[in-house]
């Protein structure tokens, strides 16, 4: 790194640029957990007193547990089954270079650039002209439509990386392909399955766009919070929800994000392997 | 490959073609008529109402566009050329917000701008403004606004990806040819990067079109888009094939605006070889 060179000088507006971004950035955010331990109904300042009662409120509603738990289900399934079917396509796509393999690529990537609104309504067609009641069920399948190309997204740089001639050693010394997989490729691609567990489950557990659409008496809980937002009077208890929430997806995709640049190359260091042989 | 392909193929495929079906049937009653025809279509292009809100969509989003790419451009370059540690955790700074639920970050700037929200009633209760300040809103400018921030790790990543390749020499090339900072900017950086700015202008744009939970939260009559009479086809109006058509016109908008991106990059990509 030319730490030292005149390109790279501090540069006092930027950083300050910087830092009012991070703020901006943030404070929407912050506004929820603020207010919900506010005492008084309506969201302005000065704040009338800390209080703890509508978080105490949360407990004694059937509803959001119910809409909790859902939610949990939900996010567990569609996070495990994305995560195995990433798994399998990332594999695919790095072990053999296959005819046509950009535009499969392209196509699992698909749901990423196409508005959600659009997914939502066709399953919805799809579920409804082949006759599968709405449910949890057809919740998860729509989450795992978007979350797949997260998934193959995270675990891709793992198996690229990937040096194919342990692989063969092990097959050499006698393993077969499945205690080859099991002992040697996974342990290494370890990283990349913890990572894309926790985002697909945070996806899927914050996804409301096409659930609106797709689930029937069951809600999750985006739907529950969607269906208490008419009410003015229910608005301390929905910031008291929310902050839970952004803090249990702060905490999951801070941890993704950590333990998914585990053994990647590091910007600075794969900049000095660049710089350092020239 | 083959489960993925074959769930891809069930998930994104197969319900695509269904969409496009129905798009050419007709309601009838509580039923559909299955009679193919343009008739969807025709009223899309006939009545002013749905090329109205196709246009504003497209305005809005090109809006929220431009500005989130010019706002994320200092930060993403920042990053970039002057964080030199802790740089991954800088990215996950500024890409961390964007993983919390959209429907919470949007419900937020409800709370800080609404006629109730931070920023009237503050200013009301301290004296300084009579009545809440009705653009902060239920207008266009409040959908433009939050969409932004909600998508602004959209426009980071691939800035900074693009930035952080840039090779270092030629700025030095550069300076030590006589060029000042601003030439430098324009005649390398800037050029070099634009593979990162056509990539935000895609992935902020085509998602954006497409949503209807911001204008309905905050944009009131003069803010609605496209995708709130997409979902009003398929609620209240409970005209699906018509929700249908609305979907496969938004569709083919956002392709070829699409192709138009994708075409820039790569007259880009070749003059920069």
């Amino acid at each position: 790194m030319s730490g030292g060179s005149y390109i790279n000088r501090p540069n006092r507006a930027l950083t300050a640029y910087a830092l009012v971004f991070l703020t901006v950035l943030y404070l929407p955010v912050l506004a929820l957990p603020l207010f919900s331990f506010n005492e008084s109904i309506s969201v302005r300042f000065p704040l009338q007193g800390f209080t703890l009662q509508w978080y105490v409120d949360l407990w004694s509603r059937d509803s959001v547990l119910a809409a909790l738990w859902n939610s949990v289900r939900v996010g567990v399934c569609v996070s495990l089954l994305a995560t195995a079917l990433g798994l399998l396509a990332a594999r695919a796509i790095t072990l053999r270079r296959l005819p046509g393999q950009n535009a499969i690529v392209a196509f699992a990537m698909l749901p990423l650039v196409i508005p959600g609104i659009i997914f939502g309504v066709a399953l919805l067609i799809l579920f409804s002209r082949i006759g599968v009641p709405l449910s949890l069920i057809t919740v998860g399948f729509g989450h795992l439509v978007i979350c797949l190309p997260f998934a193959v997204a995270t675990l891709l740089p793992r198996f690229e990386g990937f040096d194919r001639s342990i692989e063969e050693a092990s097959a050499d010394l006698g393993e077969n392909g499945w205690w080859t997989f099991w002992r040697v490729t996974f342990p290494m691609v370890l990283p990349g399955v913890v990572a894309s567990l926790l985002l697909t489950f945070t996806i899927s557990f914050d996804e409301f766009i096409i659930t609106f659409f797709l689930s029937g008496y069951d809600a999750t809980l985006p739907i529950y919070i969607w269906s208490q937002l008419r009410f003015p009077r229910e608005f301390p208890s929905v910031l008291a929800l929310s902050t839970l929430i952004l803090a249990a997806s702060f905490i999951l995709v801070f941890t993704a994000l950590w333990i998914g640049r585990i053994g990647l190359a590091r910007p600075e260091e794969a900049e000095a392997r660049k710089e350092g042989p020239a | 490959m083959s489960p993925t392909l074959l769930f891809l193929l069930v998930g994104v495929a197969v319900p695509f073609l269904a969409l496009l079906l129905i798009s050419f049937w007709t309601r009838d009653g509580f039923g559909f008529d299955t009679t193919l025809t343009f008739a969807n279509y025709e009223r899309i292009w006939t009545e002013p109402i749905f090329g109205a809100l196709l246009s504003r969509s497209l305005w809005i989003s090109g809006v929220v566009t431009v500005a989130t790419v010019l706002l994320c451009y200092p930060m993403a370059y920042y990053v970039a050329f002057h964080v030199h540690r802790h740089k991954m955790l800088w990215i996950i700074l500024m890409t961390l917000p964007f993983w919390t639920s959209y429907l919470l970050r949007i419900f937020a700037w409800k709370v800080i701008l609404g006629y109730e929200g931070v920023i009237n009633a503050s200013l009301l209760s301290l004296g300084w403004i009579a009545a809440p300040l009705e653009f902060l809103l239920y207008s266009p400018t409040a959908v433009i606004i939050t969409l932004a921030h909600a998508w602004a790790a959209f426009a980071i990543l691939p800035l900074y990806v693009s930035l952080e390749k840039i090779d270092r020499s030629l700025l030095e090339a550069a300076a030590d040819l006589g060029d000042g900072p601003a030439r430098r900017f324009f005649r390398i950086t800037l050029p070099l990067s634009m593979p990162g700015v056509l990539s935000a202008f895609f992935l902020i744009f085509i998602p954006t079109t497409g949503d209807y939970i911001t204008p309905a939260l905050l944009g009131g009559p003069d803010g609605a888009m496209i995708g709130n009479l997409i979902q009003l086809q398929f609620g209240a109006v409970n005209n699906w094939p018509m929700g249908a058509a609305l979907s496969i016109v938004l569709t083919l908008w956002i392709a070829a605006i699409g192709l138009v991106f994708l075409a820039l990059s790569r007259i880009l990509a070749q003059r920069a070889a």
